[in-house]
């Protein structure tokens, strides 16, 4: 049974795509906005540090904050113009907290900085380019925005055979990548060789939903000529997940709490491709992406071409701006964005789309008691058990969601769309990661304390012996002494 | 954390009013052509179940100082007395289906905790009380009088079946259940006792003595797969449980045809088909996986047939179903989806050295 079902993707769900308010729309470059607003950190790891200071002139493409430690990116200019402004500013952040930001003015020009274009780049050796990805700032595009030179490096260490393209895209309304595989197909395929000569991997699969058979075609021709397979795969969500796509592209499963290089898999996304074939042949380092602005609130859907930094309030305006108050503004998918506190917020690395949805598209009644119908079950690609977790969380009893696999939940939000009773399941995973993090921290902090409580301790037993023991000497010394003393009294 | 909705942010249009509504849906054909059958007791008796169960129902919640609303019109109460409405004698005086819709809704659903928190199905547990306490009433079948017919009381005699104490003895018959097992007490065999009682295309068409819904097999049947079709059960518990009587059933009836019924009658007959598509496929007491749901109805399936055979009663779906309900939490313990990247056992799936293998 397991062998029929290798390559059968599990769970899911199939949301209202709503992919055709934008999938027709050709890329287009949003006109350069006045102001630029480049948070340092935009990806996973250490934040950036500037290297420009306020009132410097900048090139479009020069580096303005460099990485720092071994999981970092460094961040560009976007355009050219002048640093008006380094400090905190509001971040596209789940915790909504304020980020360093550098605030760059544009001079209209656009004038990009000089670069080292290579005559051959395949010519260049593996570890040359993983240095060039790295130092492009490249992040994961479909959103995860890991640095994309230290995956690089780790697949080739670790002698990683197989590589993936997600060009799933399962996420709702989302088109940016559709286009992107359907206008640039021959940049991707470029990104993809390199990728290919970089780690020295055996084969590559690029794995596009078969909702999109434009993009499909468009690879496919792309790709004529090479060894690089495009494989049609099932529409459903959240066949973006990567490790979902290598399940059904090759039929193997990454190991709970692994990565997929522990089975000879590199995943990127086919923006990520994009970026690096950008980079390494043409020099130019990640200073825009593509955006999807969409939802039902939006007069004219779109996909942009955006400076990183742009914030989103420009990106509503030029699409025509709103036809009704927006019930809620999302960056990225609706399955996993996250809301949008606000407008002046800007688009960084691993945006993929800004929404504006009204309250018909959210759609979320008050809550209504379990009746176990197990409709989350079905629906969880990950073979958890919903109900009982959320079940569990109500209860306090975390160890006992541990226990069913909340460690595995990948917040997918398939449960929570699909309940009938509208019960916030992804929220109360949510919820429970963070508390579990809160508790390993305050673990931590308490063996940490508990050490340096250990350590006063000890050195204070220290101190107090030593101190007994310099007066047992002194008393030993003084009654000696004095016993001397005594004895040359008597026998005088 | 902060004050942000979370996402998803969006959601799929179903509630659970659509649920009950579209399990309702399914039952629409086969109550009609009931009422068709048993005239008008049988409409005033589902009427007086449904009456009872939602007063019972608001009133609960009134007690517990929660709103009733919300309650009353995510169906569930409805549905509870319909389905119990299905599996009474169409003829059951009025104070059956009113106390038996009140035990379903406060006894076994309201005190366990209300909607989603009860072990038993709430239909098949107010069946077995009845039965138990009333067993006279309980087993008073009624040959079918299409209400169309010559012999089908008017609306003034059947008022007076329902709600003024029987005047219809004329009319009983046994079921066909009921039938074999008086047959066999007496010392009949299936051989001697079936031929001229038991026509199966009968019982397809619910022409056969026997409760309200539970008769029309086939008109059951398109109602379940129409569920099934609409995604709101699945076909594990169904299948296995029809499975459950018809393989001990026709093994037992191959070894030895005068004692024991082959798998056709027992199929249509009694509550299977109402038992296989709506009652062990009741989301709050089956068990939560596909495997499991299987195991719950193989279980259902097989405990009838035990009842049906060797038990004191002649039929054996709500003990059956009862009992496997008891059962649900342990299965559920046992039979779990394996995780991705982790075996069946919960540990970490190993790593491949990827160059080797490939
Ligand atoms: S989908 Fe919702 S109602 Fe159904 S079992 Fe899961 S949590 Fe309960
Ligand atoms: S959010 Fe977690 S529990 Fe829910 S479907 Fe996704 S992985 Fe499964």
């Amino acid at each position: 049974m397991n062998l029929l079902n290798r390559f059968q993707p599990r769970g899911g769900v199939h949301p209202a795509g709503r992919k055709d308010l934008s999938a027709d729309r050709p890329i287009r470059a949003l006109p350069l906005p006045e102001r630029l607003f480049v948070p340092l950190q935009q990806h996973v790891g250490a934040a950036a540090t500037p290297v420009v200071a306020v009132g410097d002139q900048v090139l479009k493409g020069q580096l303005i904050a460099a990485g720092q430690g071994t999981i970092s990116a460094p961040v560009h200019a976007p355009t050219s113009g002048r640093v008006v402004a380094l400090g905190d500013y509001a971040a596209p952040h789940p915790s909504g907290l304020p980020v360093p930001t550098l605030t760059l003015e544009s001079d209209g020009e656009d004038r990009w900085s000089d670069a080292a274009i290579p005559a051959d780049p395949f010519a260049l050796a593996p570890d040359e380019i993983a240095r060039r990805v790295g130092a492009a700032g490249i992040v994961g595009l479909g959103g995860a925005a890991f640095p994309s030179a230290v995956k690089l490096n780790i697949s080739r260490k670790s002698g990683v055979d197989t590589l993936i393209i997600n060009g799933g895209e399962c996420e709702p309304y989302l088109t940016c990548d559709d286009r992107l595989m359907r206008e640039q197909a021959e940049g991707i395929v470029a990104g993809i060789r390199l990728i290919h000569h970089a780690v020295g991997t055996q084969r590559a699969l690029v794995g596009i939903e078969d909702n999109k058979p434009e993009a499909i075609a468009a690879m496919r021709a792309a790709a004529l000529g090479t060894d690089i397979q495009v494989v049609a795969v099932p529409a459903m969500y959240p066949m973006g997940w990567d490790k979902q796509l290598t399940r059904a592209l090759i039929g193997k499963e990454v190991p709970a709490g692994g990565r997929s290089a522990d089975i000879g898999v590199l995943v990127h996304n086919v923006a990520t491709a994009y970026a690096v074939h950008q980079a390494v042949a043409l020099g130019r380092p990640l200073v825009s992406r593509i955006v999807t602005v969409s939802g039902g609130a939006v007069k004219t859907p779109c996909n942009l071409e955006v400076p990183i930094g742009t914030p989103a309030q420009d990106l509503f305006d030029y699409c025509g701006g709103f036809t009704a108050p927006p019930a809620r503004l999302v960056m990225g998918g609706p399955m996993m964005g996250h809301e949008l506190p606000a407008t002046h917020i800007p688009v960084v690395k691993g945006t993929s789309g800004v929404l504006a949805l009204t309250h018909a598209e959210i759609g979320r009644p008050e809550p209504a008691p379990c009746i176990r119908c197990s409709t989350c079950v079905r629906a969880c690609p990950v073979g958890l058990l919903p109900l009982e977790m959320a079940t569990r969380i109500r209860a306090a009893d975390l160890d006992a969601a541990i226990g069913l696999g909340l460690k595995d939940c990948i917040a997918c939000g398939s449960c929570s769309y699909v309940c009938p009773a509208h019960i916030p399941l992804v929220h109360y995973f949510n919820y429970a990661k963070g508390e579990l993090s809160a508790r390993e921290r305050a673990k931590l902090k308490q063996e940490a304390t508990k050490k340096l409580a250990d350590d006063r301790s000890a050195r204070m037993e220290r101190i107090a012996r030593e101190r007994e023991e310099a007066a047992a000497r002194r008393r030993a010394a003084k009654e000696a002494a004095e016993a001397a003393k005594k004895a040359a009294e008597v026998t005088a | 954390m902060s004050q942000l909705a979370h996402s998803p942010h969006a959601h799929a249009p179903v509630s659970v009013g659509k649920v009950m509504a579209t399990v309702m849906l399914a039952l629409v054909p086969a109550t009609v052509f009931g009422f068709w059958l048993y005239g008008w007791p049988a409409i005033f008796l589902w009427t007086v179940c449904v009456a009872a169960a939602l007063l019972g129902e608001a009133a609960t919640m009134q007690l517990q100082g929660r709103p009733a609303r919300p309650a009353l019109l995510d169906g569930s109460a409805l549905l509870t007395a319909w389905l119990l409405a299905l599996s009474l004698p169409p003829w059951a005086p009025w104070w059956i289906g009113a106390i038996g819709s009140l035990f379903a809704v406060v006894v076994t659903k309201q005190v366990f905790g209300g909607l989603g928190q009860n072990v038993f199905n709430p239909a098949m547990a107010a069946r077995v009380m009845l039965l138990i306490s009333f067993p006279v009433e309980m087993t008073l079948w009624t040959a079918p009088a299409p209400i169309t017919g010559l012999h089908a009381p008017g609306f003034a005699e059947a008022w007076r079946i329902t709600f003024g104490g029987g005047a219809w003895d004329a009319m009983t018959s046994a079921s066909l259940l009921g039938h074999v097992k008086t047959e066999f007490t007496r010392g009949v065999d299936l051989l001697s006792s079936l031929p001229g009682y038991y026509v199966p295309h009968d019982s397809v068409w619910g022409q056969r003595a026997g409760s309200l819904g539970e008769t029309s097999a086939l008109l059951l049947l398109f109602g379940g797969l129409y569920l099934i079709a609409r995604r709101i059960v699945t076909w594990h518990a169904p299948v296995a449980m029809l499975l459950g009587v018809a393989v001990p059933a026709l093994i037992a009836n191959t070894l030895a045809p005068a004692h024991y019924l082959g798998p056709l009658p027992h199929l249509l007959s009694g509550g299977i088909v109402l038992g296989a598509f709506f009652i062990a496929t009741d989301p709050v007491t089956s068990p939560n996986t596909a495997t499991g749901q299987f195991i719950f109805g193989l279980g259902c399936g097989l405990l009838t047939w035990i009842i049906r055979t060797w038990g004191g009663y002649p039929e054996g779906v709500a003990f059956a179903v009862m009992l496997m309900n008891a059962t649900t939490p342990m299965i559920d313990l046992y039979v779990k989806p394996r995780i991705y990247g982790r075996n069946r056992k919960g540990q970490s799936l190993p790593a491949a050295p990827s160059k080797k293998e490939a």
